[in-house]
């Protein structure tokens, strides 16, 4: 027995004419809470919704726990999917809502109680059993449809942008719950975001899909540290990049960006370098710019500069004397901070 | 203050225009006296005693009861699947199917009738009964579709997959999920459906062989003939059925929501 839950292999996803996933290959293994991050219309519904079997896939195969369920029909899969606008039952109370596909299982009476009655508790909304969808909170009913998906205990559970209809408060309340959840019941999750601080937050394993492909994949360490294309360095926050132009000595090389150039005293092979704000070392070093914007963030300062490479975003401890928009300061992209980067995959 | 009186009368003559009819049917069938007359010739409660009495009455009056509720039925199992095809699914033309749905509404009912008769009664032989089931439901048909259409188009979709991911085929999904969630709409459609078909006149108008007739029909020929109170009463009981029933159901369902 695979310890692998759900595989994905050269999976086609389209609508019509609209190749939305050209291939996608993943294996997801048992137990496992990964993270499908990705902007915008990168196709992360369209592969849950493959999962979950109300798409059909135009070519490909989907495998659950080790069988082939590419031709199963969704109500037969065993997969939970928590929608993203909930999808309560409006006519059915709490209860009743969690009690659903029990009742189409026809489990006995006091089963369907007792598993109800557990599925409320663990979301904290037992008192609540008796309200009406319409009578919660966006909260309360995001708990509400996640119970109703956990009491049938699904092989996956997938949840589609599962805090993104919540505010600031109740997202870092609901992160830590869905994360204790999957801790306390192993179930094996995988959940939509397109906000990197709630994947590198929660997920054991991060998928990063730009156009349909997997970009890269990786602990969150891995992807915050050490992403591989331009595309996952500017998703987990690497805002300074520039491209390689060329070397112009042993010891030397350029860096270019759309409005000029930078001459750095090492060199790399990589088609691109690429810096985190905090990277960027202010105060001292070989190159100079111009402040042109400073904000104050609490721990550090926030600055834009204005290079000859154009704008380079650097961050600096707090404690360190503030410098005035207009002002010169030099600056050092350390070789130590620089991330070689791919172009593309 | 002049503005307060203008609109003051606006509102009283308006209300007198709509209601005042009601009043004067609802008197002149408590007339003492054997013609249709307004004011009435004293008071009394023999016209609408009777009503119940005229034979004629009784059979269509029954007929009347059956077309209205069984043909809005039969509308409603053909439209409630219709308008739930055309809400959720991109048929091509589905705006084309709306419109057609929509044909008996717009065609003067007496076009429909004699169509019914000249096509389907004389040459295919169907009996005056079928023709008028025929006609009565595919009346109704419109309503249905409009009415569970407004309420479909409320429903959102997503609760249907969430139904099948929990285990529903289809068509559960739509009788677990779907249909409790328009329930009200359904019974909005029927309600409407129903006083449609009852108060129908110029479709059945050619559609009435020996002894199949419905009530306004039959109404209309009986006074013809007697011209007495007893039309004016029977009216009026009829006017208090459906007001009964729109009352009920504006009370359990919130039927004005829907028409
Ligand atoms: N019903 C549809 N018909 C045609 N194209 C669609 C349909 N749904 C989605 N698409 C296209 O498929 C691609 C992927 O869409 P998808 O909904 O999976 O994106 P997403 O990653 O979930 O985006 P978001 O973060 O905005 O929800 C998009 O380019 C989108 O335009
Ligand atoms: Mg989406």
């Amino acid at each position: 027995m695979s310890d692998t839950a759900v595989s994905l292999q050269n999976l086609t996803l389209a609508y019509g004419e609209t190749v939305a996933v050209p291939s996608l290959n993943l294996d997801i293994h048992k137990g496992e809470l990964v993270a499908l991050l990705g902007p915008s219309g990168c196709g992360k519904t369209t592969t849950m919704r493959a999962i979950a079997g109300l798409m059909t896939p135009r070519s490909g195969t989907i495998m659950i726990d080790g069988v082939d369920v590419t031709k199963v029909s969704a109500n037969k899969r065993g997969v939970g999917l928590v929608f993203q606008s909930y999808a309560l039952f409006p006519h059915l109370s709490g209860f009743e809502n969690v009690a659903f596909g029990l009742r189409l299982k026809r489990t006995p009476a006091a089963v369907i109680t007792q598993k109800v009655e557990a599925g409320l508790e663990l979301v904290g909304l037992s008192h609540l059993a008796e309200r009406m969808p319409a009578e919660l909170s966006g909260g309360q009913q995001q708990r509400l449809s996640l119970a109703r998906s956990l009491v049938m205990e699904p092989k996956v559970l997938l949840l589609d942008e599962p805090l993104s209809n919540l505010d600031a408060r109740l997202r870092l309340e609901m992160r830590t719950e869905l994360q204790t959840l999957q801790r306390q019941t192993g179930i094996t999750m995988v959940f939509v975001t397109h906000d990197q601080a709630e994947a590198l937050a929660l997920a054991d394993r991060i998928v990063l899909m730009k156009d349909g492909v997997i970009e890269q994949t990786g602990t969150p360490e891995d992807l915050y540290n050490r992403p591989n294309t331009v595309f996952a360095a500017d998703f987990v926050g690497f805002e300074n990049i520039f491209k390689v132009s060329g070397n112009t000595a042993s010891n030397s090389m350029v860096i270019a960006s759309d409005t000029g150039e930078l001459n750095l005293n090492y060199r790399s092979d990589a088609s691109h370098l690429a810096w985190r704000p905090e990277g960027v070392i202010i105060g001292s070093g070989p190159h100079a710019g111009v402040v042109a914007g400073v904000a104050f963030a609490g721990n550090k300062r926030e600055y834009v500069i204005t290079t000859d490479a154009g704008k380079i975003r650097a961050d600096v401890d707090a404690s360190e004397s503030a410098v005035q928009i207009g002002e010169t300061v030099s600056f050092e992209l350390p070789e130590s901070s620089a991330r070689p980067l791919r172009e593309a995959l | 203050m002049g503005k307060t009186w203008a609109s003051r009368l606006i509102i009283f003559t308006t209300l007198l225009f709509l209601i005042g009819p009601f009043f004067i049917i609802i008197f002149a069938g408590l007339s003492a006296g054997s013609s249709l007359s307004f004011p009435p010739q004293g008071l009394s409660l023999k016209w609408y005693l009777a009503v119940f009495e005229v034979e004629s009455f009784r059979q269509s009056f029954t007929l009347s009861m059956f077309l209205a509720v069984c043909g809005t039925l039969c509308a409603l199992i053909i439209g409630v699947p219709a308008a739930y095809a055309i809400c959720r699914y991109k048929i091509p033309g589905a705006e084309t199917i709306k419109l057609i749905v929509a044909a008996p509404i717009i065609v003067p009912g007496i076009i429909v009738g004699l169509a019914l008769l000249r096509y389907l009664v004389v040459p295919l032989n169907f009996t005056v009964t079928l023709a008028l089931f025929l006609a009565h439901t595919a009346l109704v048909l419109p309503y249905a579709v409009r009415v569970v259409s407004a309420s479909l188009e409320n429903l959102r979709t997503d609760i249907e997959e969430a139904a099948v991911l929990l285990g529903c085929t289809r068509l559960q999904a739509f009788s677990k999920v779907v249909l409790p969630n328009i329930r009200s709409g359904i019974l909005a459609a029927f309600i409407l459906g129903f006083v449609t078909s009852f108060n129908q006149v110029p479709v059945s108008l050619f559609l009435s062989g020996p002894g199949v007739r419905t009530l306004p029909i039959d109404m209309l020929d009986y006074m013809e003939i007697t011209y007495d109170p007893s039309v004016a009463a029977l009216s009026a009981l009829l006017a208090f059925l459906s007001m009964g029933i729109v009352f009920i159901a504006e009370k359990t369902l919130g039927f004005s929501r829907y028409v």
